[in-house]
């Protein structure tokens, strides 16, 4: 008797149940990953290439897991997926995603053509993800409300970077700084945080080796190092050409951080703490290669729609943004911490794993850097400091 | 020689008798044997790879060991300490739980979203339950009518029907949900969400949200507060719920859901068991690789006891 009497009541779940998931709270989400490709300039080493599918493949990543979730919901996902060439008319391209009626977008494109796509007259109700700019601007000045950021700003990594060379006391840097796309802006950002957390640069110099240093660094590199005495040798490298054979080549034993060394990423292949083991898993099956930090941002937008999507049963973007933005939204990042978006620009908080090819060195905030509201907003611009007011409501 | 016998009948006994707790080492492939009147490792014992879930057959003559990285659950003699055959358990099962009939396995597989249910006798799989992404957490009802699966990359426990093995119930909770228990009486049932903070209780009969638990600790930031294991004590009275890399555990007051008690313990607390007659309670403290023995009348830690790296679940037998 005591046995019959649930057996009943879980078939009628089953028929309610059954019943409610296929059809009256369908949400059909479309999804577009758009990338805009860029010139790489080469780079000395031929040791590593860049994937074909990078970011893209973690697009995918994060779709597979919403789908996941939104079959117990009767949701459904699609991605588009549209990789505009290096010579092509990235304008034209955004003209015809926002009239093919694309709303919610995940960009893997430089800061210009994100404001270009966030400006544009039809994507004023778009809800859009920076899943790979660094660039502060668009966190500052240059802030979009229609603009969310998955990847982290420069200024967070370089205040990871700071925030643990200062606790380990190494503060007075050699700062060098190359020419090539993005190098001077890590610098800008290295000064600043070394501004921010007391740290000092007590020499810079840049970059202007046009020889092969595969084969000379072991010359070379001690005499450019030569002159103040210094606890670490900063390095502003974005592109990756030549700050690797500063390592161990320089005049005075010391750590080597920023590009190269000790290095602030979004995510890295060595990252295997709360979880990460499984992501990366997932991810590696798939692609059998390391998820890099592109990757990783862009599944993060993916995931921040799939999580704001189940909880709102909505795909409308204006309902997706106001939850994200909310107290209410939280992202499991694998980074032992919920990931929140900050009200004042978009920027979602995430701590920065700080890694060597091999390991995890440290994950800022680094413990003892206080803050009266989240510690994870010691990195990057706080709301006070923020001149971003396109997310004044 | 009259007088001499029953002298050694008790001291021969006596080691037989002792209960222990057994703790799985995730990056050790070994079990740790705690006797509990001790409170000392006695023996420890090799695994497969990376084991995580571990639980005692109905009668205590068989373990039952999720060697995730060996995908096997092992099934071993804890009188010899010898393994004695593996199981079919699909790819990387964590955690699982021992159906109240002393035969079905509920086997969460974390790397393919999938529930196993295994035969322990025929050693065979009798059903794959597709679930949500990285499932963990697993009950069963104690009427053995309803199983659990908890999955944390969907954030939802999927409530599955042990007759038909479909699952029928899918409800939300907060992030990464990890564990879930039912009560005594099969009335509620209470699941941990690590990243969320928060464990949410639901009514059975309907898997309506009744309550969910937040907690707050003096001097520890709100982000290091992620409740993962959970253990009810005998009466029902209590919860007491591991609290991750608080160090903290909680107990907390089952009819009201109010928190009574924050007991520091090692540090990244995984999860729990009590000893036989519930007097004290044993913690797995994943980073600082030792067991922390709470004392459940005074509420206060006695003892840490040093045991492999990583340890990860813990299992009592009287």
């Amino acid at each position: 008797m005591s046995l019959r009497k649930p057996r009943v009541l879980l078939s009628i779940l089953c028929a309610m149940v059954g019943a409610s998931t296929g059809t009256a709270n369908a949400v059909d989400v479309r999804v577009l990953y758009l990338e805009r490709q860029v010139e790489r300039p080469p780079v000395l080493s031929s040791l590593d290439a860049v994937p074909d599918d990078l970011g893209l493949a973690g697009a995918e990543l994060g779709l597979f897991e919403n789908t996941a979730t939104a079959r117990f919901l009767g949701h459904s996902y699609t991605l588009d997926t549209v990789v505009v060439g290096v010579e092509e008319d990235f304008g034209e391209a955004v003209e015809r995603v926002l009239a093919d009626g694309h709303r919610l977008i995940v960009a893997h494109a430089p800061a210009d053509d994100l404001l270009a796509l966030a400006d544009h007259a039809e994507a004023q109700d778009a809800l859009i993800f920076n899943g790979s700019a660094p660039d502060d601007r668009l966190r500052r000045d240059a802030c979009r409300a229609n603009l969310l950021h998955t990847m982290p700003s420069r200024s967070m990594l370089t205040d990871a970077l700071t925030q643990f060379l200062v606790k380990k006391r190494w503060t007075d840097w050699l700062l060098i700084s190359g020419e090539g796309p993005g190098d001077e802006e890590y610098a800008d950002a290295l000064r600043a945080s070394a501004a921010k957390f007391n740290a000092k640069i007590v020499a810079e110099k840049v970059w202007r080796f046009d020889a092969d240093m595969r084969r000379n660094a072991a010359q070379e590199v001690p005499v450019f190092t030569q002159g103040e005495d210094y606890d670490a040798v900063l390095v502003a490298d974005e592109i990756g050409d030549w700050a690797r054979y500063v390592l161990y080549n320089t005049w005075l034993p010391r750590p080597v951080a920023g590009s190269e060394g000790i290095v602030p990423v979004a995510w890295a292949p060595v990252v295997e703490q709360w979880g990460a083991a499984q992501l990366q898993k997932r991810f590696t099956d798939a692609t059998e290669r390391g998820m890099r930090s592109e990757d990783y941002a862009i599944w993060a937008g993916l995931r921040a729609i799939g999580e704001a999507v189940t909880r709102t049963t909505s795909a409308d973007p204006a309902t997706l943004r106001r939850y994200m933005l909310s107290q209410d939204f939280e992202l499991a990042a694998f980074k032992g911490r919920k990931a929140t978006f900050r009200t004042w620009n978009g920027q979602m908080r995430q701590p920065i794993p700080l890694v060597h090819p091999r390991a995890l060195v440290a994950q800022a905030p680094i413990e003892g850097y206080l803050h009266r509201i989240s510690d994870l907003d010691t990195l990057g611009q706080d709301e006070a400091e923020t001149d971003c007011t396109a997310f004044e409501d | 020689m009259r007088f001499l016998l029953p002298v050694l009948l008790v001291t021969l006994a006596a080691p037989a008798m002792a209960s222990e707790a057994w703790v799985t080492n995730e990056k050790d492939d070994t079990i740790s044997v705690i006797d509990i009147e001790t409170l000392e490792v006695v023996k420890t014992l090799k695994t497969g790879e990376r084991p995580r879930g571990i639980t005692f057959s109905r009668d205590f003559n068989r373990l039952y060991i999720c060697a995730s990285d060996s995908d096997t659950v092992q099934v071993m003699d804890p009188e010899t300490g010898k393994i004695l055959h593996d199981l079919p358990s699909g790819e990387d099962p964590e955690q699982f739980v021992l159906h109240p009939n002393n035969r079905l396995l509920y086997i969460a597989n974390e790397d393919d979203a999938i529930t196993t249910v295994v035969d322990t006798e025929e050693r065979k799989v009798i059903a794959q339950i597709q679930v949500g992404i990285e499932p963990e957490g697993m009950a069963v009802s104690h009427d053995g009518t309803i199983a659990v699966t908890t999955s944390e990359t969907t954030n939802m426990a999927h409530w599955i029907n042990t007759e038909t093995q479909e699952i029928f119930a899918n409800t939300l909770v907060d992030s990464r949900p990890r564990h879930a228990e039912f009560t005594a009486d099969d009335g509620q049932l209470w699941v941990t969400s690590e990243i969320g903070g928060t464990v949410t209780v639901f009514t059975v009969e309907d898997q309506e949200e009744i309550a969910k638990i937040t907690f707050e600790i003096k001097g520890v930031r709100p982000e290091r507060i992620q409740p993962v294991g959970m253990r009810f004590t005998a009466d029902g009275a209590q919860a007491v719920i591991a609290l991750g890399p608080s160090n903290h555990i909680a107990v907390v007051d089952a009819k009201t859901f109010e928190v009574k008690e924050y007991i520091l313990v090692g540090r990244r607390v995984w999860h729990l068991a009590f000893s036989p007659d519930g007097s004290k309670l044993f913690t797995t403290n994943g980073i600082s690789g030792d067991v922390t023995v709470v004392d459940m009348n005074s509420l206060k830690a006695i003892k840490t006891i040093k045991v492999g790296r990583y340890p990860w679940g813990v299992a009592v037998r009287p």
